[in-house]
């Protein structure tokens, strides 16, 4: 993120922006490290001041003045209504169904928002590159009321079947979930540097709703490594105001790394 | 029973034996590392290890060759990459090959409650969607009595010991930590022997933001180890050495490296913490 030009903006800048404003104030907020938690700390500079974000780690109600660099950070407890322990918060406020949104990353997702980070490439037992693994997210997925996904758009991430399923989205399309049992409503939208999906209403399936200002469609499809069906009312997101990025820039100028 | 303090050295060697299943917790906060590099010193093997981020004490203990299985959750090195030294055991058998059970947070949570609770198994609503399930033991299905709920079980964990870093002892042997706790008091209530390191002992406790009481009824053995959970943090004490983690990525990368780390980090020295 080097732009510094008032008018422009990076695609890091943008997708962190879009993701931001489609928290609600007041919403309870669970939050995956990363850009999705720069996403949710700057909602609360924005429309959001008063969203309630949860960590994993325990941290219930924080408000960090600085970027975390990572999920259990010293920033985040001190700055909690109260830190509480780790089957509280995934029992009591995920399992039970209080969280209205999940805030996610991922290494690989599908076009029906189903998201690996569990490993690259091969078998499960041998694999290509081992990723971390579950942590928080597969029950974030499958609980939360709705979940936001932010994920660079590239063929890489974009795949046709993810090597591993680590968290539900709508698994093979409708009826998955209710299959599965999962409480949560699932994915709302992917929020990319691209521009933003939402599931069809019927199909399940991501479908391209929005492109961020200066980026066209073939971009979104080049960089889709399956068939990506585009919405007939496609819109333009809103480009970032002058405010916003000054907020943005702000909070990612306090992170430690 | 009433907690002893003992030197780190002799409360390792009381208490943690060659082939145990051994839970460090602490999540992000108050890692017990100086005590994982004690148990490497003292040359402990075959361990299963428990633990929901293995992060680089387990990273350290896998590649000093203490470790024979790893049941985790979340497997990285937070904000930095990934754990080198687990994915070269894991995957090319140095210095030994380890097993691995992988959980999510809230299923490998629910383990330690059952263990805590002295039941054998938690119930909660986990894994289904997931592939994790297919490779994972001590994950299964059961049925409400009460209706058609059906629910995930998962299997209780006991440790034969536990260890964790805490803020403070008072003279009479109880612990207090404050800031984060993750699963600790689970982990204590599940084990069979507790070992606590602290940062310093305290005539009495004076109340703290979200803290949390371990009696001396719980623990075997308190340990004063200042800067024990050096580089992760402790509350009100010290922060999170960032750079020991960016720097832990290459030192971790090749086995010379690394080799050579233990030798001038470990091996050669007797004391814990940070100097």
């Amino acid at each position: 993120m080097s732009e510094n030009l008032n008018s422009t903006w990076t695609a890091d800048e943008m997708m962190t922006i879009a993701a931001a404003r489609t928290l609600k104030d007041g919403n309870t907020c669970f939050v995956g490290i990363g850009i999705p938690s720069t996403a949710a700390i700057l909602a609360k500079s924005m429309q959001a001041p008063n969203l309630f974000l949860i960590y994993e780690s325990g941290t219930v109600n924080t408000n960090p003045q600085k970027l975390p660099l990572s999920i259990g950070d010293g920033e985040l407890a001190n700055h909690a209504l109260t830190v509480v322990s780790m089957p509280e918060i995934f029992n009591y406020w995920l399992q039970s169904g209080r969280i209205d949104v999940g805030f996610l990353g991922a290494a690989q997702i599908d076009k029906f928002a189903n998201i690996n980070t569990t490993f690259i490439g091969q078998t499960y037992d041998s694999p290509k590159v081992r990723l971390p693994g579950a942590g928080g997210a597969t029950e974030i997925a499958a609980s939360c009321k709705e979940v936001a996904i932010i994920i660079r758009q590239t063929t890489r991430t974009f795949v046709k079947q993810v090597d591993f399923i680590t968290s539900m989205g709508f698994g093979e399309g409708p009826g998955s979930r209710a299959k599965n049992r999962l409480r949560g409503g699932g994915p709302s939208r992917v929020i990319t540097d691209l521009g933003i999906l939402e599931p069809d209403p019927e199909t399940l399936e991501l479908t391209m709703t929005y492109l961020h200002p200066g980026v066209d469609i073939d971009q979104a499809i080049e960089n889709t490594g399956w068939e990506l069906k585009v919405s007939p009312n496609l819109k333009t997101t809103k480009a970032p105001e002058q405010s916003e990025l000054e907020k943005v820039r702000a909070l990612v100028s306090t992170s430690d790394k | 029973m009433v907690s002893k303090f003992l030197e780190l050295p002799q409360a390792i060697e009381s208490y943690v034996k060659s082939g145990d299943l051994i839970a460090m917790e602490g999540f992000t906060h108050l890692i017990p590392f100086a005590a994982g590099h004690e148990i490497i010193r003292q040359k402990v093997k075959d361990l299963t290890a428990v633990r929901l981020t293995p992060d680089l004490i387990y990273d350290q203990m896998i590649g000093a060759g203490c470790i024979k299985k790893l049941i985790f959750s979340w497997g990285g090195n937070p904000g930095v990459g990934s754990l080198h030294r687990f994915r070269d055991a894991y995957q090319n058998g140095w210095p030994n090959k380890i097993e691995i059970e992988e959980h999510t947070h809230a299923g490998l949570t629910n383990r330690y409650v059952a263990g805590a609770s002295g039941i054998g198994f938690a119930v909660l609503k986990g894994y289904s969607g997931s592939d994790l399930g297919e490779h994972t033991k001590n994950v299964s299905e059961v049925k409400s009595p009460f209706s058609d709920e059906v629910l995930t079980a998962v299997a209780a964990i006991n440790p034969d010991v536990t260890i964790l870093h805490a803020q403070q002892a008072d003279k009479a042997g109880n612990v207090m930590m404050w800031g984060i706790t993750g699963v600790a008091k689970e982990a204590v209530f599940a084990a069979s022997k507790v070992i606590v390191t602290v940062e310093e002992v305290v005539e009495k406790f004076s109340p703290k933001f979200s803290s949390m009481i371990i009696p001396s009824n719980l623990i075997d053995a308190i340990s004063v180890v200042p800067n024990g959970a050096w580089p992760s943090y402790a509350s009100d004490f010290y922060e999170r050495d960032n750079n020991q983690y960016i720097a832990w990525d290459e030192i971790s990368k090749e086995r010379e490296i690394f080799s050579k780390w233990l030798d001038d980090e470990i091996y050669s020295k007797s004391t814990a913490g940070k100097k």
